[in-house]
C-alpha cells in the first residue's frame, strides 16, 4: 500500500555535517559502486565516455557559496540524498504501490518489480532524491543501504550505508533518529541540526549540521604601508601647494 | 517542468473528449443515429487517444494495470479508475443513441458526472504537487474543468459555446497571472532549501558537469523567453478566435470543425506553457528554475 504507515518508533537516517564535508564526492562514488552490484537494477550511465555523459545517482554533492554582509565568502559542500521523510509525498502519489515506507524502521524504498516508471514520485519529491533509471525504466532512490545495514554476512563495521562507511572526513553519520539517546540524535541536539525545506511539510528524518561559525579573518593587506608614501622635498612642497589651491 | 508531448496530448485530448462525452451524457445535444455515432465517436476517440498517449512516457508500460491498485491514496490511480468507469458507463448510453435511437437521461447523466470526475482526477495529479507551486492551487482543477466544459460545448456545437470559450479565456489569463507570483509567495528559496544561514547563498558548482534526469525533467527553461507571446497565442486560439468563428459563420459542422481546430491548437500551446512555465522547487538546488 502506498498509504503511509503510522510513524515508526525507529527512524533510521543520516546526519550530514556540512562543517566537516570537504566535497570529495567519495560518498557519491561509494554509493554508485555499491548500488551497481546488489539491490535492484544497477545504476546505469548513458553516453558514459561520450560528449554528453549522464547517469543515475542516488547521492549528489552540490557546492554553495555563502557570502556574509561583511567578510569573506565561505564554500559549503552539500551532499544530498533521500531524507526518508516521515510524511513522504513520493509514497502517497504512487499509483502502483511500488513506492513504500517501511513500518519497522521508516526507510523509504521502491519495489522495482511493481514500478511502471511514471516518474510522478520524482515530481513529488522536493529534494530531487529520486531518479528514473534510463536503462531499466524504474525509479531509483537511496535505500539507506538496506542490504548492508542488516546484512549479517558483512563484518559489523561494514553494516552501515556505503556513503557513511567511505566518508574520509567523518562528515556522515548513520543511526536511529527516533531514539533521543542515540549518538546521531545527540549530535543533532548539540549542533542544532536542521531539516531541509521545512515549509514543504515533509518532515524529513535526515538532518544537516550547519557549518560552525568561522574565525573572522581581519582585513589583511601586508603591502598597505608601502602605499602610504609621504612626499618630501620639492615634491612635498608641490603636494602641499596643490592641496592649498 | 519538461513539457513532454505525451502528457500534453494526454491532458488536452482526454480533457476535450471527456468534456464532449459529458455534454452528450447530460443530454444537452440529444442526437441519435448517424449523428450520435459521429459525436460519441469523436468523444471516445479523443478520450482513448489521450489515455493511450499517457502510457507513452512510462518506463515499464507493460505493468500499467498495476496503476489501478492504489486508488485510496493516489490521484493517478483514481484517474485510471474514473476514466475506465466513465468510458464503460457511457458505452450503453452511446450504443442506445446510435443503434436504437434511444436516449438514456439517467444513466447518461451519471456517466457524464463520472466524465467530469475523471477530468478532476487528471487535474489533481498536478494540483496535488506542493513541489510545483504554480500547479498546487485550486486554479489547476478549475482550469482543466473549464477546458473540458468549454471544449465539450464547442465540439457539440452548443449555442452557449462562445460564452463558455470567452469565460475560459478570462480564466486562463487569470491563472497565468496568479501563477507567476506563487513560487515567491510560498517562500521557497535556496536558503530554506539548504538551511544555510549567515549570508547570501548561491550555487557555486553543480554536482556533475553534465546534465541529469532531475534537470531534464524538472528544470525546463528552454522556450520560456517566448512565454508572453505564447500566452497571447494560446488565449486567442483557445478562446477569442473560435468564439468569433462560431458567431460569424453559420452554425454547422464546418464552423464547429474550424473553431475546434483553432481551440485544439490553442489548448496544446496553453498546456505546453502549463508544463514549461511550472517551476519545481528542486531547481533551487541547481541555482535555477
Amino acid at each position: 500500500m502506498t498509504t503511509l504507515p503510522p510513524p515508526s518508533e525507529k527512524k533510521l537516517g543520516l546526519v550530514i555535517d556540512l562543517d566537516t564535508c570537504v566535497g570529495c564526492h567519495a560518498c557519491v562514488t561509494a554509493c554508485k559502486g555499491w548500488n551497481d552490484q546488489g539491490y535492484g537494477a544497477p545504476l546505469s550511465d548513458q553516453d558514459a565516455w561520450g560528449p554528453a555523459p549522464s547517469g543515475t545517482f542516488l547521492n549528489r554533492v552540490h557546492s554553495y557559496e555563502v557570502t556574509p554582509e561583511a567578510g569573506v565568502a565561505q564554500l559549503v559542500h552539500f551532499p544530498k540524498s533521500c531524507l526518508h521523510c516521515e510524511n513522504a509525498p513520493c509514497v502517497t502519489v504512487c499509483p502502483t504501490g511500488a513506492s513504500y515506507k517501511r513500518a519497522e524502521d521508516g526507510i523509504v524504498l521502491v519495489n522495482e518489480s511493481a514500478c511502471i516508471g511514471c516518474g510522478l514520485c520524482a515530481w513529488a519529491c522536493p529534494y530531487g532524491a529520486r531518479e528514473l533509471d534510463q536503462a531499466a525504466g524504474v525509479m531509483k532512490k537511496c535505500t539507506l543501504c538496506v542490504d548492508r545495514i542488516y546484512n549479517e554476512n558483512l563484518p559489523e563495521v561494514d553494516r552501515i550505508p556505503a556513503c557513511v562507511r567511505t566518508c574520509p572526513a567523518g562528515a556522515r553519520h548513520f543511526g536511529d533518529l527516533g531514539d533521543p539517546d542515540s549518538a546521531v540524535s545527540q549530535l543533532v541536539a548539540e549542533r542544532g541540526g536542521i531539516e531541509l525545506m521545512p515549509e514543504q511539510g515533509t518532515k524529513p528524518v535526515n538532518r544537516y549540521l550547519p557549518p560552525r561559525p568561522k574565525d573572522r579573518l581581519e582585513e589583511t593587506a601586508p603591502l598597505a604601508p608601502l602605499l602610504d608614501i609621504k612626499a618630501t622635498g620639492f615634491a612635498g612642497w608641490l603636494d602641499r601647494l596643490l592641496d592649498r589651491i | 517542468m519538461h513539457p513532454a508531448p505525451s502528457v500534453i496530448l494526454f491532458t488536452v485530448l482526454s480533457g476535450m473528449g471527456f468534456g464532449l462525452l459529458a455534454t452528450l451524457g447530460f443530454g444537452l445535444l440529444p442526437v441519435t443515429g448517424w449523428a450520435a455515432l459521429l459525436f460519441y465517436g469523436v468523444g471516445y476517440a479523443l478520450a482513448v487517444a489521450g489515455l493511450l498517449a499517457s502510457t507513452f512516457h512510462l518506463g515499464n508500460p507493460q505493468r500499467a494495470l498495476r496503476a489501478f491498485t492504489q486508488w485510496r491514496s493516489s490521484w493517478l490511480s483514481r484517474e485510471g479508475w474514473a476514466s475506465v468507469a466513465s468510458l464503460l458507463l457511457m458505452a450503453p448510453v452511446a450504443a442506445g443513441a446510435v443503434f436504437m435511437g434511444r436516449l438514456m437521461p439517467v444513466l447518461g447523466g451519471l456517466a457524464a458526472v463520472l466524465c467530469l470526475v475523471t477530468v478532476l482526477t487528471t487535474s489533481m495529479i498536478y494540483a496535488q504537487l506542493k513541489t510545483v507551486p504554480r500547479w498546487n492551487h485550486w486554479t489547476t482543477p478549475a482550469l482543466f474543468f473549464g477546458h473540458a466544459v468549454a471544449g465539450g460545448a464547442l465540439l457539440a456545437g452548443l449555442g452557449n459555446a462562445p460564452v463558455l470559450l470567452l469565460l475560459l479565456g478570462l480564466f486562463m489569463a487569470l491563472s497565468f497571472r496568479t501563477g507567476d507570483r506563487r513560487f515567491a509567495d510560498r517562500g521557497h528559496t535556496l536558503a530554506t532549501a539548504t538551511g544555510l544561514r549567515g549570508g547570501a547563498v548561491r550555487s557555486f558548482a553543480p554536482p556533475h558537469t553534465g546534465t541529469n534526469y532531475l534537470m531534464r525533467e524538472m528544470i525546463h527553461v528552454v522556450g520560456r523567453k517566448h512565454a508572453l507571446k505564447l500566452r497571447v497565442i494560446a488565449l486567442l486560439c483557445v478562446s477569442v478566435l473560435p468564439a468569433l468563428v462560431l458567431l460569424a459563420l453559420p452554425s454547422g459542422l464546418v464552423a464547429i470543425a474550424l473553431a475546434a481546430a483553432l481551440h485544439l491548437a490553442g489548448a496544446l500551446v496553453g498546456r505546453w506553457l502549463f508544463f514549461a512555465e511550472a517551476e519545481h522547487v528542486v531547481g533551487l538546488y541547481y541555482g535555477r528554475r
